[in-house]
């Protein structure tokens, strides 16, 4: 059931996150983090598995509460980094 | 199975989105276009994950989807930039929180039994996923709370607190054993009481000032609950997403510490504040000396006559939301021909980059906005620096005064220009609650008020100049 593999796509996923986000200017530290914010709702992905078809079960209940607050996080994440991103303006 | 290959091909996509989307934030001129390219990213996800479930739990999920999605919009939409760490903070928590009932739901899924070594470590993955998940949770609304203002911003330390962390762990622990036992969800429930409690209690001892720390910190935790519920769900897309997330934390969590040069064991951990209280009585006597002050009138002049201006914010601009003033302020000296450049400490607002942000908001070019780093040579050719609500990121007693709570923190060099004119409501201390020796230098003057009156005054004289 445990698969080693996923250890491995952790931790190389990690280093690529650490690789990447290293050089982000003070500037953007906020839209950055609210961006990657949005991408941690990608656990709405899990919560849409979880949701079956017997709605009235506590496990599709869960994952229903699930999906609610997962989207909020995406939605909410990616329009207000769109938003302050709209403000950043050069004077060239 | 050909569908299986399909759909882990586009986690695949969506994942290079992310990665290549959070690339292209790392610069203002493509940031734009790197948030829109990962929620594309998002979408595809959503979609392919939502092409083969049952008919039947299709609109269950389309109006959970579309509840979030209305409220997720109108938060964005209205949302004060001065609040923006409360919007993350509550952002971070919400997907803890849902990451945390995936991994519940996992758990009370009839289909799925424990009573074997795989089925063990099936249970740790899901305890370790609803634990981060519902330590984000309620560590994020204490945070909102402090930040708010509706929990004191003070740090509240248990009697012995890191012995009541480590008891809360290890009843953790213990009762994840206790849960493995068919007839003892129970012990499930505990784990997720314990960890709501945790969250409190890691979160409540730390002080308002390290509030950048916290959100930086609590969003790691978020991406790190999404990754753990990939482990649950053995779902490869959430792996990679959440460690990205889980890294880009971490990695804001070590700038904002080296900023204020604490480590995080000590923001975590120390309870500053008494630490603070301590140490501040021994820091170097001011009472000896005298401050300055100035008119508004003859600080317009000053500037107006200067060749070069630097402008400092701190979070006391923020407070009197005179951000739009400033950036008139500056208009006016530009247009005299005056050389004005904005000094940003990282910790200058409640977030990191909070302060750009705002100053952002008020139209002020972000090329205008210059890093602690990249200014502190210029300070010594500098005419005039305007000191707006900051008090600790600008005390000079961090570079030589060892006896100082703030020795070592690194600090705007203001006190190597000509003149410096320090505008704050009153002589009260900072955050750090210790008296600031720039006040008392030769070269400083006060002018006291309201940022957002003061400004506006400036304003007006600068005009009769």
């Amino acid at each position: 059931m445990f698969d080693l593999d996923n250890l491995f796509i952790f931790a190389l996923a990690v280093l690529i996150g650490f690789e990447v986000i290293t050089k982000v200017p003070p500037t953007l530290h906020t839209p950055l983090m609210s961006g990657s914010n949005a991408i941690s709702g990608i656990t709405l992905i899990g919560a849409i598995l979880v949701v079956n078809d017997l709605p009235l079960e506590l496990g599709s209940i869960l994952g229903f509460i699930a999906i609610v607050l997962a989207t909020i996080n995406v939605v909410g994440g990616f329009a207000v980094t769109d938003r302050m991103l709209n403000m950043f303006k050069s004077s060239k | 199975m050909d569908f299986e290959i399909l759909r882990n091909f586009t986690y695949l996509i969506a994942s290079g989105l992310f990665i290549f989307g959070l690339k292209l934030l790392s610069k203002p001129a493509t940031a734009s276009k790197g948030n829109r390219l990962a929620a594309l990213g998002m979408l595809l996800a959503i979609i392919i994950t939502m092409v083969d479930r049952e008919i039947l739990t299709i609109p269950i999920i389309l109006v959970g989807m579309a509840v979030g999605g209305i409220i997720g919009i109108i938060a964005a939409r209205r949302i004060q930039m001065t609040a923006m760490p409360q919007m993350v903070g509550v952002f971070n928590g919400l997907g803890g929180g849902a990451s945390a009932l995936v991994a519940m739901a996992e758990f009370v899924n009839p289909q799925v039994t424990f009573a074997s070594t795989d089925g063990y470590i099936y249970l740790g993955t899901i305890i370790l996923s609803s634990f981060i998940g519902m330590v984000t949770l309620s560590g994020s609304f204490i945070a909102l709370g402090k930040l708010q203002g509706f929990v004191t911003s003070k740090p509240v330390a248990l009697p012995m607190q890191q012995i009541v962390d480590i008891v809360l762990i290890l009843g953790i622990v213990g009762l994840g054993f206790v849960a493995a036992n068919p007839g003892s969800e129970w012990a499930f429930y505990g784990i997720i009481a314990i960890a709501l409690i945790l969250g409190v209690v890691l979160v409540m001892p730390i002080g308002g000032a390290d509030m950048p720390v916290v959100i930086s910190l609590l969003n790691s935790y978020s991406g790190l609950a999404a990754s753990a519920t990939g482990f649950v769900l053995g779902n490869k897309g959430l792996i990679i997403s959440g460690a990205l997330v889980g890294a880009s934390g971490l990695i804001l969590t070590s700038i904002m510490c080296k900023a204020m040069n604490r480590s995080l064991l000590n923001v975590m951990f120390a309870g500053v504040g008494g630490d603070v209280a301590a140490s501040g009585a021994t820091a170097q006597d001011n009472s000896g000396k005298s401050i300055r002050e100035i008119s508004g009138d003859d600080a317009a002049v000053v500037m107006a006559n200067a060749q070069t201006v630097i402008i400092a914010p701190g979070y006391g601009l923020a407070v009197a939301q005179a951000q739009h003033e400033v950036s008139e302020l500056a208009n006016q000296l530009k247009s005299r021909g005056v050389d004005v450049k904005y000094a940003v400490h990282p910790v200058a607002g409640r977030m990191p980059g909070h302060m750009n942000v705002l100053l952002a908001e008020a139209n002020v070019p972000y090329d205008q906005l210059y890093d602690m780093d990249d200014i502190n040579r210029e300070f010594d050719n500098t005419d005039v620096v305007l000191i707006i609500g900051a008090n600790d990121v600008v005390n000079p007693a961090a570079r030589h005064d060892k006896n100082s709570p703030i020795y070592g923190m690194p600090i705007l060099d203001v006190d190597k220009a000509r003149t410096v004119i320090v505008n704050k409501r009153s002589m009260n201390p900072g955050f750090a609650g210790i008296e600031n020796e720039l006040f008392f230098a030769d070269n400083t003057f006060m002018l006291f008020g309201d940022a957002k009156a003061a400004m506006a005054q400036l304003n007006k004289e600068i005009v009769d100049v």
